[in-house]
């Protein structure tokens, strides 16, 4: 199961996941993200109560940092020692900005 | 050693992870560890739901033993698709820039880091990948 809560302010656009990010509940994110990142040059993600992330996580994340390199810029937040083991061992710690 | 049989498709995951999750549950694991296996598990069982059978389903077996000494979590997973050996696939450049990573061959790649062993062999018609890792 995926909480996705979206809070905009301007081009400024947060992103609250809780629960799984998995193969089952990635591609509700991504349609998420699809529907909502026009005109966003800011894009955050608050990841405090992501318990776990799989690869389909992953490649949704991949695209929407894609995305944001063309139109502004895309920042992690909180994220779990656990979650961060995942990132590491799949290089995404070098690609994601991870504050 | 306990084991699962169920129809590979994508959409029986979480049953998957729940059989999983309750035996490591019974053990000392640690949540990261219990974790980077239950991704694992992820990967393999839907690579064979996406890939073995395709476009058709077909049944696949999970099986799960704790050895002791060290304590260390034993999956394997078989089934009867068509042959595929997801150790022989080439790893993703994991240091290239955001713009030239590749979306696909990720799943194998998470799998082949974090756990201990990944063997596969085809014996009577079936696939057998079995994933170890020390808990």
């Amino acid at each position: 199961m995926l909480n996705i809560n979206k809070t905009f302010d301007g081009s400024q656009l947060t992103i609250t996941l809780e629960g799984r990010l998995d193969t089952t509940t990635a591609p509700t994110l991504e349609t998420e993200l699809k529907a909502s990142l026009e005109g966003i040059t800011d894009l955050g993600f608050d990841l405090a109560d992501l318990a776990y992330v799989s690869s389909a996580g992953l490649r949704v994340l991949l695209s929407a940092q894609k995305t944001m390199n063309k139109q502004g810029r895309m920042i992690i937040r909180n994220v779990r020692p656990e979650i961060m083991e995942i990132f590491e061992v799949t290089g995404f710690v070098d690609i994601l900005t991870i504050e | 050693m306990q084991e699962l049989q169920i129809e590979a498709k994508v959409g029986n995951l979480p049953k998957v992870l729940a059989f999983v999750d309750e035996i490591l549950e019974r053990t000392d694991c640690s949540i990261p560890i219990q974790m980077q296996i239950d991704v694992a598990v992820e990967e393999v069982f839907v690579n064979i739901a996406n890939y073995a059978y395709s476009p058709q389903t077909g049944p696949a077996t999970i099986q799960i033993e704790i050895t002791e000494s060290p304590a260390t979590a034993v999956i394997t997973f078989l089934d009867k698709g068509s042959p595929f050996d997801p150790t022989k696939r080439e790893d993703p450049d994991t240091t290239l820039p955001v713009n030239k990573r590749q979306i696909g061959g990720l799943g194998i790649y998470m799998v082949k880091k974090s756990m201990d062993t990944v063997t596969y062999r085809r014996e009577e018609g079936q696939n057998i990948l079995c994933i170890q890792k020390k808990i």
